[in-house]
């Protein structure tokens, strides 16, 4: 089990406290490419989903003041972004967004915590490799993939503590229906 | 804010995450999540199951020269459109949808009031103001409803939704909701185009959510 905070989480972090630059390119260097099989599995094109990354990237960049690793890994900060802008594009209007929660700004990071929820995601992965390839097809066609259908085809009150617990909660339960799923 | 007993089940959550519902559900799941900690730890949860997978695919090479013109952008002044933001009783989510504007009501009879704010191939979604103790007009519809209280309170076979609740109905349900008497109730009411969401959704995401 990971016994440390994920690279890909700090560099995220290192963008948003220090604006470090050679943050940004490491988390560019990972996740840019992940990005684009994302936009390219959803259909776009190779340079339109090249230019799809850059805006995606750069709302990294301008937005990571939005980050909370207590409540998100830096893959799923990533992934909400990218499959926002995507939403956008197919059907030619904003994704609706809720409102953001605000946290107070003097909140010290709780290492523990961002440490657990990463656990948590590493075990939520175990149980995605522990899926038949039929499984794993329909769970990517549904997260990366396919946008709602028509679309696609036209074109071609609790305190953050406990949403921070709740979230691990909805992952525990994510984790173990995917568990369910294995054949025996 | 006010206790919310009428949640979204998860699997209406996950989809909205992975951006299989129509636009008009959308806007109601995201407009219970400005309100709800509850779903929007769900939501969150469904993000980090997208964040895994997205992590997990073969990463697919840019172009040289990609990771120097985002470097090179980083301190482009971009313009950023003022964001609209919730007013009154109207959470963000749905005053995006209203264009920014208080409600442009249109009488139907009986007190009741009606804006349609979206209606296309993909489902509808209206702003309804009932007087208190009236009945929300049938709108003879099959398929399935998301509808959320913003004010004041319904009360139907499924139980007294109050602001921030929403009613999950199927076709199957023959609910007649009527208003609370302590005041008018305004609520948001999201509906699909016929025979399009149900054949949709179970295909994409049964597998995982068993519905
Ligand atoms: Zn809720």
């Amino acid at each position: 089990m990971q016994e440390t905070i994920s690279e890909q989480t700090l560099w995220l972090l290192a963008v948003r406290d220090q604006r470090d630059r050679q943050a940004f390119a490491r988390l560019f260097d990972h996740f840019a490419p992940r990005v684009k099989a994302m936009l390219m599995r959803g259909g776009l094109r190779d340079g339109t989903a090249e230019d799809v990354v850059q805006d995606v990237m750069l709302a990294v960049w301008r937005k990571a003041d939005q980050f909370d690793p207590h409540r998100a890994p830096a893959s799923a900060w990533i992934y909400r972004i990218a499959r926002n802008r995507q939403i956008d594009l197919v059907r030619r209007r904003p994704a609706p967004l809720p409102e953001l929660l605000d946290e107070a700004p003097d909140t010290e990071p709780d290492a523990e915590q961002i440490l657990a929820l990463e656990q948590e995601t590493t075990r939520l992965k175990a149980a995605l490799l522990a899926l038949n390839p039929e499984q794993t097809r329909t769970i990517e066609q549904a997260f990366l993939e396919e946008l709602t259908h028509t679309e696609i085809s036209q074109q071609t009150g609790l305190p953050l503590g406990t949403i921070k617990s709740r979230i691990r909660l909805g992952l525990d339960r994510l984790r173990k229906e995917l568990a369910d799923l294995k054949p025996e | 804010m006010t206790v919310i007993s009428h949640h979204i089940a998860e699997k209406l959550i996950a989809a909205h995450v992975a951006g299989q519902l129509p636009h008009v559900f959308s806007v109601v799941v995201a407009a219970h999540i400005s309100v709800c900690d509850e779903c929007r730890a769900r939501a969150e949860a469904a993000e980090v199951l997208g964040g895994a997978l997205m992590d997990s695919v073969g990463p697919v090479s840019l172009s040289s020269g990609a990771l120097g013109r985002a470097l090179a952008a980083l301190d482009d002044e971009v313009p950023e459109p003022a964001p609209i933001t919730r007013s009154g009783i109207f959470p963000a989510p749905v005053m995006q949808a209203m264009g920014g504007k208080p409600p442009a009501w249109r009488m139907l009879g009986g007190g009741v009031r009606q804006q349609i704010l979206a209606a296309d191939g993909e489902g509808s979604l209206r702003l309804l103001y009932i007087p208190p103790g009236m009945a929300v007009p049938e709108h003879g519809h099959r398929g399935l409803e998301l509808t959320m209280v913003l004010q004041g309170s319904f009360s139907d076979s499924e139980g007294r939704f109050a602001a921030g609740d929403v009613e999950v109905a199927g076709g199957e349900l023959d609910h007649q909701p009527i208003a609370g008497p302590e005041g008018p109730c305004i609520c948001l009411a999201a509906t699909d185009a016929p025979l399009r969401f149900h054949a949709l959704l179970p295909r994409l995401l049964q597998p995982l959510f068993r519905i």
